[in-house]
């Protein structure tokens, strides 16, 4: 057999990527809990392992650099952080997770700070390594609330006067590559939103896919258009006004505090994990927690949000007539035909 | 990587003659949270001299809590932790309940011990197997000792014929990260695990169903039917795991003599309770010592092997929090919230009751406030000792207080007062089995990742239980999971849990319907926090101090593998970080851990 012929025919549909190797330089170091990269080892759309061992064609060699993964500690670690802050490192993907602190406020100490300077020996707070690292960076990405809008550690009256990536880079930065920051929001990031929009980003890398599509929050489109409430299984007692009143019913909870019709999230329709789980598909009150307004602008968060008391009230009247209509259809399709019967006669219908 | 400060030389410290290294890990990875390890070695002696442990975020939950709905509180806390966001919730939900006066319907607190079963066995599982597991997987051991991996080759596993590894090099080869076969069915595992916690709590890692009163979680047939299939799985599962563990424990201390010393430290370990009983809980304050004994996980608080208290209420009045070496003012002219709990007693004014956060930044000084963890204590009123509790990143702590206390006898798991009996029922491909943890003989880090894999065993036994109790109620046609509540001008509560990694507390203060005060208090303020005000050092740095150093390399490639263990097996959860510091401030030479795995083209960072 001649070499030529030992090469699979079919190997012309793979496309070699754009880019062999990217770096995925993951700071989870911002006012967070780490929540967002364990949300990731959940993810089974792409899984993590599918990303990192090439399960995928087309995509470049993928070098995860995220601390509750990797092997390496300390400098080892830190290694890949310095290089790319030195300009060593040609083509990473920033990944920030948590809040940003406002290290401005305070005269001496920080409030969050990741690995030690060489030179000044002092811990490098996070808006140095974002200063550092991000004109470097091929795309900068928002893993969760904190990090794209501030979330809970933002909140008012809290004493670090933490933002989100865009407050602190500008929602019109743009990164060396032209794309913009792009926001994974969620508390925490549902695990198949975040790893999805990974691997969007690494096909346009590659060269296999155009401009990620993102909304004015800088959400990807495609996850973060529709509302909880247009996935939600529980929208249609909704629409019949059928509302609980007690946690634990499997009715329309809007007025036990769900935000669900004005929330920008898929999570109902997707689940948490697997399809398991969710919020208030699963009788768990919407709190908002994907929007740039959260926490605040829906707390106290079990009370009815203000625009669902004028909404639950219109939707009364028609809501109880459409149910009454509908009880009447149900009732009937859900006799049999009278045909079906084991009577010595046939009166189907059926004519020779 | 920096090189810092050297401390004073403090009197009364041993020192050591030249020869110190000083050698800095920063951040440690495989945790959650950031934490950075400085210290100093003796490689002459082979041991570790001192250390000192810091926190490098601050976010102040504390502060901006006040003022807030307390109904709010459980969604705000649960986002201090990722990895077990839950506890938090729970915890918080617990003390609302005591606040509000509510007790929750049984079949709701079936499904909240269902939920927190199910994070036991993720969590604990995940940081097992995918991050600990890394420092004994081949990659490690060969890097690190190959005269171990070499022995792990020739030896043939115990239980090779139940886990189906042949020698213990084979479980370190599954062990390897992504590649190993092991390493990712336990990712896979911890995937559906967090699918069952979904199932009773809504979301994984912040709950969404969780509320005081009860659940929002509809309980159906379907719900039960979901969660027991998976739960089967797990069970089957640990079948294979515990003795994996075991094996692979067990070859240590046979292949290097002396590796309890690794991590030791005097046996002071606390538990706070995990599993209501709602047959006997109702979150009185008054009646707390009577249902916190009902816990399906018995609260204790022991030492020097002691059982010093099962006794929740004491337990609560003994908690102080101390400033020691933290970015903290003093509270000494704030206000004091809580003067006499329910039943009377006094409540100091370092008691979290009574605490108030006054951050304030400032440099790092090893030789004054070097971290943001502050000290929490445990009042010993029998020698007047503020002791340094740790919680040995949980199981250790739970089992140990569990077994001596004697109290918990379900079946599936029984307390004998010296052991734990764990029963797992046939699964598919395997017969039953009873495991027994028993009391080991040291408080290290050996016995600590242990007690982790039997406490998995452990909560999913108990999940059986509470799957036949929720079944109960359902076909009893007590479907209702929440109880209706006003919130009152004027209360306090508190809730105690465990945490994944250790104790865990909630305490409340309500003013005019608002939160007046709130302080969670989880394990890794008592496990990472640094010297105290009297000087006792926190458990980090008091368990790595003494490490001996098995590791074959030299300080130039020393990767610090031993001391690594021992940190991890507190099972560090610091969304915050901590630091360690170690030297007695003689001559040092400063040195780093060899870059490794660095890609080509890329220099390691740091300097000497």
């Amino acid at each position: 057999m001649d070499p030529e012929s030992a090469i699979p025919y079919g190997r012309k549909t793979q496309h070699a990527p754009a880019l062999k190797e990217v770096h995925i330089l993951w700071i989870t170091a911002g006012l967070g809990c780490d929540g967002d990269s364990v949300s990731i080892t959940a993810a089974t759309q792409p899984s993590i392992e599918d990303v990192l061992l090439g399960a995928i064609p087309g995509l470049p060699k993928v070098h995860l650099h995220n601390p509750v993964l990797a092997y390496e500690n300390g400098a080892e670690f830190m290694a890949p952080f310095h290089a790319a802050a030195r300009g060593e490192m040609d083509n990473f993907v920033l990944v920030m997770e948590g809040s940003i602190p406002n290290e401005k406020i305070n005269r001496e100490g920080y409030w969050a700070a990741m690995g030690t300077d060489p030179d000044t020996h002092e811990p490098i707070t996070i808006p140095q390594w974002l200063d550092r690292l991000a004109p470097k960076a091929l795309a900068v990405v928002g893993a969760g609330t904190c990090a794209t809008y501030g979330g809970i550690h933002a909140m008012e009256g809290n004493p670090t006067g933490c933002m989100g990536l865009a407050d602190y880079l500008g929602w019109d930065w743009k990164s060396k590559a032209g794309l913009p920051i792009v926001n994974v929001p969620g508390c925490p990031v549902q695990p198949d939103n975040f790893m999805e929009t990974l691997l969007y980003l690494l096909y346009q890398l590659a060269g296999l896919a155009p401009m990620i599509p993102l909304d004015a929050a800088l959400r990807p489109k495609w996850l973060f258009t529709r509302t909880v409430h247009d996935g939600c299984d529980r929208a249609g007692s909704y629409e019949q006004a059928l509302f609980a009143k007690e946690y634990g019913s499997p009715n329309c909870i809007v007025k036990l505090g769900c935000w669900g019709p004005v929330v920008n999230c898929n999570v109902p329709k997707r689940g948490w994990i697997n399809g398991v789980g969710g919020c208030p598909n699963v009788g768990g009150i919407c709190i908002g927690c994907t929007m740039p307004g959260f926490p605040d602008k829906f707390m106290p968060f079990m009370d009815e949000p203000p625009g669902a008391v004028l909404s639950s009230n219109l939707i009364k009247s028609y809501g109880g007539l459409i149910r009454s209509l509908r009880k009447l259809t149900n009732s009937t399709v859900n006799q049999e035909p009278k045909w079906r019967h084991n009577r010595p006669t046939l009166t189907t219908g059926y004519r020779r | 990587m920096a090189d810092i400060a050297a401390p004073e030389l403090k009197s009364g410290q041993a020192s050591q003659p030249a020869k110190l290294v000083e050698m800095n890990w920063d951040p440690i990875t495989r945790i959650v949270g950031s934490l950075g390890i400085y210290t100093k070695i003796d490689f002459e002696q082979r041991k570790v001299a001192e250390c000192y442990s810091t926190s490098s975020i601050f976010r102040g939950y504390s502060i901006f809590m006040k003022g807030k709905d307390p109904r709010d509180s459980h969604f705000i806390t649960s986002r201090i932790c990722g990895i077990c966001g839950d506890n938090h919730a729970t915890c918080s939900v617990y003390a609302q309940n005591m606040a509000y006066g509510v007790k929750p319907p049984n079949i709701a607190e079936w499904i909240v011990n269902l939920g927190e079963a199910a994070e036991y066995m993720f969590d604990h599982n995940i940081f097992q197997d995918n991050l600990v597991g890394v420092d004994f997987c081949e990659q490690m051991v060969k890097e690190t000792n190959p005269g171990v991996w070499a022995k792990a080759q020739k030896t043939a596993a115990p239980h090779a014929e139940i886990h189906g590894y042949k020698t213990i090099a084979d479980i370190m080869t599954a062990l390897n990260p992504f590649t190993g076969e092991f390493y990712r069915e336990t990712l896979h595992v911890s995937r559906y695990t967090r699918e069952m916690f979904c199932l009773m709590e809504g979301r994984h890692v912040h709950p969404s169903t969780l509320y005081p009163g009860g659940v929002g979680t509809v309980p159906t047939v379907q719900l039960f039917t979901d969660y027991i299939t998976r739960l089967m799985k797990y069970v089957e599962f640990m079948k294979k795991v515990v003795p994996l563990h075991d094996d692979l424990f067990d070859f240590f201390y046979e292949a290097l003599p002396g590796y309890e010393e690794v991590g030791r430290r005097r046996i002071l370990l606390g538990c706070w309770g995990s599993f209501q009983d709602p047959d006997v809980c109702d979150y009185n304050y008054k009646s707390m010592t009577d249902w916190g004994r009902s816990m399906f996980v018995t609260p204790g608080v022991v030492v020097d092997g002691e059982l010093v208290t099962t006794d929740l209420v004491e337990i609560n009045l003994n908690i102080r929090i101390l400033l020691g070496s933290s970015f903290y003012d003093d509270w000494d002219h704030e206000e004091t919230f809580v003067r006499q709990d329910p039943l009377g007693n006094p409540i100091d004014r370092k008691h979290p009751w009574n605490q108030t956060t006054l951050p304030r930044p400032q440099k790092r000084k090893f030789d004054g406030n070097y971290t943001w963890v502050m000290s929490p204590r445990w009042y010993d009123k029998r020698t007047g000792d503020y002791l340094a509790l740790d919680t040995g990143g949980g199981p250790i702590a739970r089992l140990w207080a569990t077994a001596l206390a004697g109290l918990v006898d379900i079946g599936y798991v029984k307390s004998t007062g010296h052991s734990v009996k764990i029963y797992l029922p046939k699964t598919a491909l395997k017969p039953e089995v009873e495991f027994e943890w028993k009391i080991p003989k040291w408080s290290n880090a050996i016995e600590r990742d242990r007690a982790r894999t039997y406490f998995q065993a452990y909560a999913a036994a108990c999940a059986l239980h509470f799957a036949e109790k929720a079944l109960a109620e359902l076909h009893a046609g007590h479907t209702r999971t929440f109880t209706p509540f006003q919130v009152p001008d004027e209360a306090i509560g508190c809730g105690f849990h465990e945490a994944v990694r250790g104790v865990l507390s909630h305490h409340l203060v309500i003013k005019g319907g608002k939160i007046a005060n709130y302080h969670p208090y989880p394990p890794t303020p008592w496990n990472a926090n640094p010297r105290d005000i009297y000087g006792t050092p926190g458990p980090y740095e008091d368990a790595v101090q003494n490490t001996p150093i098995f590791e074959e390399n030299g300080p130039d490639k020393f990767k610090g593998i031993d001391i690594m263990r021992a940190v991890r097996s507190f099972d560090p959860c610091l969304p915050c970080g901590v630091h360690m510091y170690v030297g007695d401030g003689k001559t040092v030479d400063v040195a780093h851990s060899p870059t490794f795995g660095v890609p080509p083209g890329m220099k390691p960072g740091g300097h000497s």
